[in-house]
């Protein structure tokens, strides 16, 4: 006879529904349903890749991205680890060791810091130390950015940090669509890939073609290197990425009103950085403004302003304009929409470099 | 706060080590561990002594090469010996072992051409060697950090079904080594959490050699090391690291509890680092001479040599062909170490990603164009040039 302990009644949680089959077609989702399709299908597909994080398994992350797949794949594959993240980002180091595909979860942006050594002493050199030898495909999901209302040390924007890290590919995408491929671009990638995914945009809604042919073969260059113009325009350039793309298009649709014509450009990846695209656009229009959520001192806008300063000299009609975050600490949530790159600030800097 | 305590206190104490050959050599028993070393006739431990005196030439020439500026920097392994060897002795083809920066002695016994380990120390490589065709990894210098590599290495294999199946030939464990400076990092404590809550196949080898540079382990610990493991559930044993004998046979234990699906354990190979940190550091500032001649007493060279004198299993032609081969090694290791040609600067530019980066090559391109402006029209490196 089989007794069941009234702790194990406690304890024990209601049975998972049956995982529901693979959905098809496109369909309108959140960028985080669309984040989730993508684990899983990069789940069915290799079966050498897990996921790990805290709180990723039952609870399917505090975000819901990891929703089911627990259930669907189990808790050798989906993995709720310690309270530890350099724990996590160097455990999953030594399960790409071998042969491993681990796709870690910082719960949080202002939580990687403790991964921080793991990440950049370890992870973004192994393949170079070992002249080759080892690879190291890793990817760290990184809910970050702010305008939640969060908390202190769950708004901030560390892509900076990492793209000043030979050996990482930093990347982020803006959209529904793109989360869905560039996640599973990222895993397929044989290098460590920071994916920073907008927490401010989780829900917001965009049209994914769950069919569309995916991945570029490993070692050749794929979409996940690229830039996108997601809107042409004639006068001024704005770079964006993250979550400040569809602030961006927004500022185009404002000006568009009032007779100025914007092209944006998603960066897409911030490491490596698609100067070609950029200048490209920059050439077209004469005027760039960059903007992220991250403070602008030594930001990623500084390296783009750089490259396109360099690249572009004789096509500027205005200096290359940065508009993001201050060289404070993220601030209090009641003040943060007046630290944040808004509607308002950055027409105020098309203003301005017109005004050249 | 004296901030020297006394040698037998504390992280220091003596007590509760274990040991089958004592410091004169003479071999005693164990209830748990002779089980464990029962095997080790003459010829394994002839072996383990020719093993030793290798490891200790190598270390020797490479010090004298540090000397002669071949190398920028060496660790020496001197006086630690025993413990590397030991349980390098207890491995399997199939273990993987995660080093620190001293484990010269396993590396020796996993059959790595030992100049390669000289690379890095003489600036033309951050690695050397393939970890995979000797199942040793390589050097991590960022102290402890590899004991989270190890740990998620042992969770692979754990995911790989080659833990707890009974063939020996494919149950797999994996081994990483520490100082006691390393025990006070966050990731070596990491490392034992994740360790033990998936029961990970990995044995966590803390070389105990008193010393961080400087530090003695009074400043990492107020108790024995090996105190602090089961309080994360993991089972742990203090082994006096310079005798060999002992440090097999723990090793052993270990990885067959590892391979066999019993989880991680914890050892303290209780020796001393009688040399210095490396070829910078100057220990006369912070130890005494009579503490280095204490040790210098507890040689774990001499100890297994006296053993084997005793039980006559060291015969002179044995001795004198280790002897031979000893000078033939340095010989070797000299004329490698001297013939390492200079790395291109190119070079620097390889293996920074495994896929084509648009700004490393665009570096590398700008370099190389750079490069030729050196060039005048002959081909020549123009006078003026930047070396």
């Amino acid at each position: 006879m089989t007794v069941t302990s009234d702790r194990a009644r406690l304890t024990e949680p209601p049975p998972a529904p049956a995982p529901a089959p693979f959905p098809t077609g496109t369909q309108r989702l959140p960028m985080a349903k669309a984040l989730n399709l993508g684990l899983r299908r990069a789940l069915a597909n290799d079966p050498r890749t897990l996921l790990m994080g805290e709180d990723i398994g039952r609870l399917g992350g505090v975000f819901r991205v990891t929703d089911g797949l627990f259930a669907e794949f189990g808790d050798d594959r989906v993995v709720d680890t310690p309270l530890a993240e350099s724990g996590i980002v160097g455990t999953a180091i030594g399960l790409a060791l071998r042969g491993y595909r681990p796709v870690c979860e910082i719960q949080f942006d202002g939580f990687v810091f403790p991964a921080f050594d793991q990440i950049t002493t370890q992870l973004s050199r192994m393949h170079y130390r070992s002249q080759g030898r080892l690879r190291l495909p890793v990817v760290i999901r990184i809910p970050y950015g702010g305008g939640i209302g969060a908390i202190e040390h769950h708004s901030e924007s560390p892509e900076a940090l990492f793209a000043h890290t030979p050996g990482l590919r930093v990347v982020s995408p803006s959209n529904a669509s793109d989360a869905f491929t560039m996640i599973q671009q990222a895993i397929a990638s044989p290098d460590p890939v920071i994916f920073l995914e907008p927490k401010g945009r989780y829900w917001e809604k965009g049209d994914v073609d769950l069919d569309a042919p995916l991945l570029a073969p490993h070692g050749s260059p794929s979409d996940l290197d690229h830039a996108r113009v997601v809107r042409a325009g004639t006068d001024v350039t704005i770079v964006a990425y993250g979550p400040t793309v569809a602030t961006a298009l927004k500022v185009a649709e404002a000006a568009a009103a009032e007779g100025t014509s914007i092209e944006v450009v998603d960066l897409r990846t911030i490491s490596p950085l698609d100067t070609a695209t950029v200048a490209a656009s920059v050439r077209r229009t004469g005027r760039c403004i960059v903007t992220h959520e991250a403070p602008v001192l030594y930001g990623s806008g500084a390296e783009v302003a750089a490259r396109i300063t360099e690249e572009c000299f004789y096509h500027l009609q205005a200096p290359v304009l940065r508009v993001g975050g201050f060289h404070t600490p993220y601030p209090v949530a009641k003040i943060e929409h007046d630290y944040l790159p808004g509607l308002d600030r950055l027409l105020d800097a098309v203003d301005r470099a017109l005004a050249f | 706060m004296s901030t020297s305590a006394p040698a037998a206190d504390g992280p220091l104490t003596d007590e509760g080590l274990v040991q089958l050959l004592t410091p004169a050599g003479e071999r005693v028993a164990h209830p748990t561990y002779d089980a464990w070393a029962e095997d080790l006739d003459g010829d394994r431990l002839r072996a383990m002594y020719r093993d030793m005196v290798l490891t200790r030439r190598f270390d020797l020439e490479a010090t004298s090469l540090q000397r002669q500026g071949e190398l920028g920097l060496w660790a020496q392994s001197l006086g630690q010996e025993a413990a590397a060897v030991g349980s390098g002795h207890a491995l399997r083809p199939q273990d993987h072992v995660f080093p620190s920066y001293r484990e010269h002695g396993v590396a020796h016994v996993r059959g790595l051409e030992m100049t390669d380990l000289l690379r890095l120390f003489r600036g033309v490589d951050h690695g050397g060697w393939d970890p995979a065709e000797h199942g040793f990894h390589l050097f991590t210098l960022v102290i402890g950090s590899h004991t989270l590599h190890a740990t998620g290495y042992a969770m692979g294999v754990q995911r790989d079904g080659l833990v707890g199946t009974g063939d020996p030939t494919r149950d797999t464990a994996v081994v990483t080594y520490f100082g006691d400076g390393a025990t006070a990092q966050g990731d070596v404590s990491e490392a034992l959490v994740f360790a033990s809550v998936n029961q990970a196949p990995v044995v966590l080898f803390c070389q105990n050699n008193q010393f961080a540079i400087s530090e003695p382990t009074t400043r990492q610990a107020r108790v024995p090391i090996a105190d602090r493991a089961p309080g994360f559930g993991i089972p742990s044993v203090r082994v006096d690291g310079n005798d060999v004998v002992a440090s097999c046979a723990v090793t052993r234990q270990a990885l067959e509890r590892a391979r066999s699906g019993g989880g991680p354990t914890f050892i303290e190979a209780f020796t001393y680092r009688m040399g210095a940190h490396t070829t910078s550091d100057d220990p006369t500032r912070y130890r005494t001479s009579e503490q280095e001649e204490h040790w210098r007493r507890r040689d774990p060279i001499e100890r297994l040599r006296v053993h084997l004198e005793r039980t006559g299993e060291l015969p002179e032609v044995f001795q004198a062909q280790l002897a031979a081969e000893s000078d033939a090694f340095g010989e070797h290791i000299r004329t490698t170490v001297r013939a390492m040609g200079h790395p291109s600067p190119h070079t620097m530019f390889d293996h920074v990603y495994a896929t084509p980066n648009a700004v490393v090559d665009a570096e590398r391109a700008w370099f190389t164009q750079y490069e030729q402006s050196f060039v005048d029209h002959d081909g020549r490196q123009a006078a003026g040039g930047h070396r």
